[in-house]
């Protein structure tokens, strides 16, 4: 029903391919990378269909704007050469299936917060960063309705993304929104990269989480005491898919007081949490998550970081440990800020 | 009344009875709720209680003495919404205090119970003491009465009347005043809070009560609320606003808290105690307040401050809520909680146990003299130490 | 009765007993779909001379005494069905010793898992109990004599292979011990002495429990669960057999379920792993989920989803809750681990049958020589359609297990006559003479292992 628009043209007259040269998990040269990518194009196998990790990075690495990472997945369903295994995939299909009946829906004419699938971190929206905000999707229970299902890109399954995602945008709809900040920049990547790659139809302004923030720490600026912390950001997957709001992270570090600490793995750079790579079914997956956790965490210590700034749940999931045991502390963006105008996060000690 | 007319009709039967509601927290003592603690059996523990209600609105069992009993004796302390693993927890007290609302209607309850009502609604405290006698405390203390201070001091039915909880009273009184607070309190003209009655299920006199309060405290224009005890607190921060009664209210703990911050409060006198503090439940798992009272204790000079192993929200009631405190279901035992409580001061090392509410200094105190401590636990409420490191003697 | 009551209060004292409608009606109910039973009277002893006192009692007087520990069996194992004294364990709660060398702890009858779970962590760090998935109030004695199972039963075997001794009051009053406590040696051991193991598994029918030492075991720094997951359930007894030869975790189980949705159809495995370091735990994953399991992931018929530091407490009380209704009953099956897939595919059917959502487990008993198969069956406690049909779902459960090679672990009163009609005579003629010859007058527990002349 949706096709996405992909046109191989482009990747002929690409100059780089630097989808595949870039990519942090394959090691390729320009000529072979151009081979693979017009061999996907064409809807043939190749190895990178095997061995991507499904980073997203490739989307923001396209120089044509030619979503090299949407087709490597719809392939990999076509292909059926899925990067997880089948009870993987079964799983996490049917966790997105909302099963304790239908949502309230409240009519709110105007901005809102979308929680998407992460109600139960409705900590994270407190304060005075987010007064007065309605909030869509707070019910954990009914929270798979607001489900953005951009997840599936890790999981070959284009198919069940543009079954449902449809219906999820009617859902959000129909509270009558004009603008919606997304709480998780894949649903911000969902409304703003995937949909119109995919021809699918959004009836409202998606707003970056980390542009609201600033914009709200702007108004809230008399309030705003530098927190003096050195940080690092983890990078998620789905922050690749809105590469223009990425200065938001330095625009926010700078107008709090926090210093990144200049590291290898950050900006284009970025590692994968892992989480999405360790139950892959290639040989040595979760070996290779963790090596890369390792590294990943390794240059946020060497580079003297105090604290890791998160953006994703899943990644705070995967690394919250590890990081801790390194001595960096784990924190949301949206705590850190909250720290900066004198509130303390639930989770702050 | 039947099942389906109860309130909780469609939820009182999802108790499955698996007794996490004994435990505290880190489930070190199945000795966690006050009731299954004092009689240890199954009929006294928080499941129990669910289940006799529901037989009893089942027709089931009948109304006896002993039911209303088992039901009065629980104190409210939440221990069991804190640790129940079900989506029913944040209903548990309300079921129990709709069961006694029912035997309350039906004029079936506890004898202490009804002497403990009959009281506050003749008297307007639960000592039968005339009304004119509550501002005695202040007199002595030299406190003014309140006439558009800054803060309301509501000290309570047993700050005003116990003669012990009266000696903390008056410490705060005189702490504050020397802090330069800006506040006063309304003696004979002070109301009853009515937690104690709405936790005993009289919603009637309780209603009556918190309306009249209101509109008692909006008639003199007071603005911000300090209380002793926490009950007072508990009442005025949850229950009055859904009566239109908004105030600013701190448990005194509070205050003492941002006094010190803001420097106005200087403890300076070395006290040299090793103090253990006991979490009050109304202003501990009722209004997560762990932090204040603690904080204050910190800041004075020479103390050193430790932890009994039930503490925070795993804290064991002193067995003083629901009206407990003057009905007294749960003492004359050496399984009463507060007698079990003070041993658990004591293995500590402490000399001090210190409070933050006036029944559970009474209480605890009781229990202290009970178990044959004296010579080596004192109680004491935070205040008198605050005070006496200030000085006042 | 009054001269009893009396006889009773002077043993115990006035606090703790009972006949009033209160305590005979919460002590008539099991938490499962037992049908109710009144006792006369409600006892809470708490020393083993007020239980031998009571014992000495009801002997002379020939009246039925239930032995209560935690009361979670949920298979009616101490309704009072012929009335009597319910006599409730749970004041002799005494930590009596743990000996962190030899690794034991020997404690009274009404000790909770939850009180020696938390015993430990606060002052023996390096020691550890087989934890019951039950609530944690059940009673340590009672797991135990029922051949309760725990986190530890892969490694270790069932709970009640982890004593080292017992405290018992005969039914005629007597107090006997078992194992080297018997010969003044203290509590480390129940072998080699002449076997005379006669009260577990026995349902409270030849006597009460009232001291127990148990194994303890090496509580190592890191615990936690890593979570492995296939959509065959023709390959779990093939897993369990792979995971289990690796000899690298704690606690094996396998389940399905069909709330919440992604869980149904597929079976979970949690593997709990517990090392002292960051080295020990990579070498265990390492072995486990890419040596043992590595061909199977990458065939994708199986898929590793992580490890979570830190073990869940049990919190089964939640599933009694998913029809928002209070109640459930679980037949546990003492099951061939090759029998897993049937297992599932009959017990789906059976709840499919009585319109539960079903829920199954299989946990793995010593080096897959056996698992616990439990069917579970959730009811609510206000609509008795529901706790009809869990309580068929139960008795056709009872059948299942039987037919499939297996036995019931803990059965009520219709699985024990199931296992009773099946046995051997000689040992049952055997089972006969042992309960007459400790219960002459037959007042344990009676209803319970009642063999037929």
């Amino acid at each position: 029903m949706y096709t996405l628009k992909f046109d191989e043209q482009k990747c002929l007259r690409c100059p780089t391919h630097a989808c595949l040269t870039k990519c942090r998990y394959m090691d390729m040269d320009k000529d072979s990378a151009g081979e693979e990518i017009l061999r996907i194009a064409r809807g043939e196998d190749s190895f990178v269909l095997h061995d991507c990790v499904t980073c997203y990075a490739c989307e923001e690495y396209c120089p044509m704007n030619n979503h090299p990472f949407y087709l490597i997945v719809q392939r990999q369903e076509e292909l059926n050469v899925p990067p997880l295994p089948r009870p993987l995939i079964r799983r996490g299909i049917n966790m997105g299936v909302p099963f304790r009946g239908d949502p309230v829906i409240e009519e709110l004419n105007g901005k809102a917060l979308l929680m998407g699938a992460f109600s139960d971190h409705m900590f994270l929206i407190q304060g005075r960063l987010f007064e007065g905000l309605p909030v869509i999707s707070s019910d954990p229970r009914k929270m798979f309705h607001y489900f953005c299902q951009l997840m599936y890109l890790h999981y070959s399954r284009i198919s069940v993304i543009n079954e449902r995602l449809p219906k999820i945008i009617n859902t959000i709809s129909m509270h009558n929104v004009t603008e919606i900040i997304c709480f998780h920049d894949e649903c911000y990547g969902a409304y703003t990269s995937y949909c119109p790659a995919m021809g699918i139809d959004v009836p409202f302004k998606p707003i970056h989480l980390f542009e609201f923030l600033y914009n709200r720490l702007l108004e809230l600026k008399d309030q705003i005491r530098d927190v003096n912390l050195r940080v690092a950001y983890q990078r998620p997957c789905s922050a690749r898919l809105s590469p223009d709001k990425h200065h938001f992270v330095e625009d926010i570090f700078r107008l709090i007081g926090a210093e990144p600490v200049p590291r290898k793995y950050s900006g284009e750079d970025a590692l994968c949490c892992g989480g999405a790579i360790e139950g892959q079914r290639r040989e040595g997956s979760r070996k290779r998550a963790l090596d890369i956790q390792r590294r990943n965490i390794s240059d946020m210590a060497d580079a003297g970081a105090e604290v890791c700034v998160f953006n994703c749940p899943a990644c705070y999931h995967t690394m919250e440990h590890s990081v801790a045991q390194k001595g960096i502390k784990p924190v949301y963006m949206s705590d850190l800020c909250r720290l900066a105008i004198g509130e303390r996060p639930a989770r702050w000690r | 009344m039947s099942l389906a007319d109860f309130e909780y009709g469609d939820i009182i039967h999802r108790c499955f009875r698996c007794g996490y509601c004994k435990f505290p927290v880190n489930w070190m003592d199945v000795n966690n709720c006050p009731a299954y603690a004092r009689y240890r059996m199954e009929s006294y523990s928080c499941g129990g209680r669910l289940w006799l209600t529901r037989a009893w609105l089942m027709n089931e069992i009948q109304w006896t003495d002993h039911l209303a009993h088992i039901l009065y004796s629980c104190t409210a302390c939440k221990n069991c919404e804190v640790k129940c693993p079900l989506g029913i927890n944040v209903d548990i007290l309300n079921m129990i205090r709709a069961a006694k609302k029912e035997m309350v209607e039906q004029g079936k309850i506890p004898t202490a119970a009804r002497d403990f009502l009959e009281s506050i609604q003749l008297h307007g405290n639960p000592y039968r003491i005339p009304k004119s006698k509550r501002g005695v405390w202040m007199d002595e203390a030299g406190i003014e009465r309140y006439q558009g201070q800054e803060y309301l001091y509501h000290v309570g039915c047993v700050g005003a009347y116990d003669t012990r909880a009266r000696e903390a009273a008056k410490k705060l009184g005189r702490l504050l005043q020397k802090c330069g607070v800006s506040f006063g309190a309304l003696g004979e003209a002070e109301p009853c809070d009515g937690n104690e009655v709405n936790h005993m299920g009289e919603e009637g006199l309780f209603e009556m009560m918190v309306e009249d309060n209101i509109s008692l405290l909006n008639s003199l224009g007071v603005k911000k609320v300090i209380t002793l005890s926490p009950h007072s607190y508990n009442a005025i921060k949850n229950d009055y606003p859904r009566y239109g009664g908004k105030f600013r209210i701190l448990h005194y703990t509070q205050l003492l808290e941002k006094l010190i911050e803001a420097n106005r409060l200087n403890p300076t006198v070395e006290m040299r105690i090793k103090v253990t503090y006991h979490d009050p439940c109304f202003l501990g798992r009722w209004n997560a307040e762990y932090d204040a009272p603690r904080s204050v204790l910190k800041s004075i000079p020479g103390v050193s401050l430790v932890e009994m192993e039930r503490n925070r929200e795993s804290s064991l009631c002193c067995g003083g809520g629901g009206g407990n405190f003057s009905m007294d279901l749960l003492g004359g035992s050496p399984d009463s909680p507060a007698r079990r409580r003070v041993h658990e001061a004591l293995a500590t090392g402490a000399n001090i146990l210190a409070v933050a509410c006036p029944k559970c200094l009474i209480i605890l105190e009781d229990a202290v003299k009970v178990e044959g401590l004296d010579d080596k636990l004192i109680v004491k409420d935070i205040a008198e130490i605050a005070a006496e490191s200030c000085g006042i003697m | 009765m009054n001269n009893l009551f009396q006889a009773l209060m002077d043993i115990v004292g006035e606090d703790h007993i009972s006949n009033r409608q209160e305590e005979l009606f919460i002590y008539s109910w099991d938490l499962g779909t037992t049908e109710p039973h009144k006792p006369d009277f409600v006892v809470s002893p708490r020393t083993t001379k007020e239980i031998q006192k009571i014992m000495e009692l009801a002997n002379r007087e020939k009246i039925p005494v239930v032995p209560l520990g935690g009361g979670l069996s949920l298979a009616g194992l101490a309704v009072p069905f012929k009335g009597g004294i319910l006599v409730d364990l749970k004041r002799m709660d005494t930590i009596i010793e743990v000996n962190e060398q030899a690794r034991y702890a020997l404690l009274e009858c009404g000790v909770s898992q939850g009180q020696l779970t938390s015993y430990l962590e606060r002052n023996h760090p390096h020691l550890t109990h087989s934890e019951p998935g039950a609530p944690p109030t059940a009673t340590i004695a009672g797991n135990a004599a029922i051949h309760g199972q725990g986190d530890l039963s892969q490694p270790y075997g069932f709970n009640s292979d982890m004593i080292n001794g017992l405290e018992i009051v005969l039914p005629t009053g007597e107090v006997c011990c078992f194992g080297s406590c018997s010969i003044g040696a203290g509590w480390f051991t129940q072998h080699p002495l002449p076997d005379v193991g006669l009260f577990l598994g026995w349902t409270g029918t030849t006597g009460i429990i009232t001291k127990i030492s148990l194994r303890l075991f090496p509580c190592k720094k890191i615990r936690g669960t890593a979570l492995f997951v296939v959509d065959d359930e023709d390959q779990v007894p093939e897993i369990y057999y792979k995971i289990t030869h690796t000899q690298m975790c704690e606690d094996i189980v396998a389940f399905s379920q069909t709330i919440p949705p992604y869980a149904g159809g597929l079976h979970h495995f949690t593997v709990n792993l517990a090392a002292d370091s960051e080295k020990e735990l990579e070498l265990k994953q390492e072995i486990i989920f890419d040596d043992a399991l590595g061909k199977i992931i990458q065939q994708g018929y199986g898929g590793y989803l992580g490890f979570t530091p830190g073990l869940q407490h049990p919190q089964i009380s939640k599933t009694s809750d998913w029809r928002k209704g209070g109640g459930f009953e679980y037949v546990g099956g003492i099951m061939p681990v090759s029998q897993y897939p049937e297992c599932y595919r009959r017990g789906k059917e059976i709840s499919e049958r009585h319109n539960i959502p079903y829920t199954v487990l299989g946990r793995c008993i010593g080096a897959a020589h056996a698992m616990m198969f439990s069917w579970t069956y959730a009811f609510n406690r206000s609509d008795p359609e529901t706790i009809h049909h869990a309580r068929e779902a139960m008795r056709e459960t009872d059948e299942l297990a039987l037919e499939l090679g297996g036995t019931i672990w803990k059965p009520g009163i219709y699985g024990q006559k199931l296992v009773m009609d099946r046995m051997d005579p000689n040992t049952l003629e055997l089972m006969k003479k042992i309960k007459q010859l400790l219960d002459p007058n037959g007042i344990m527990n009676p209803g319970n292992w009642e063999v037929k002349s």
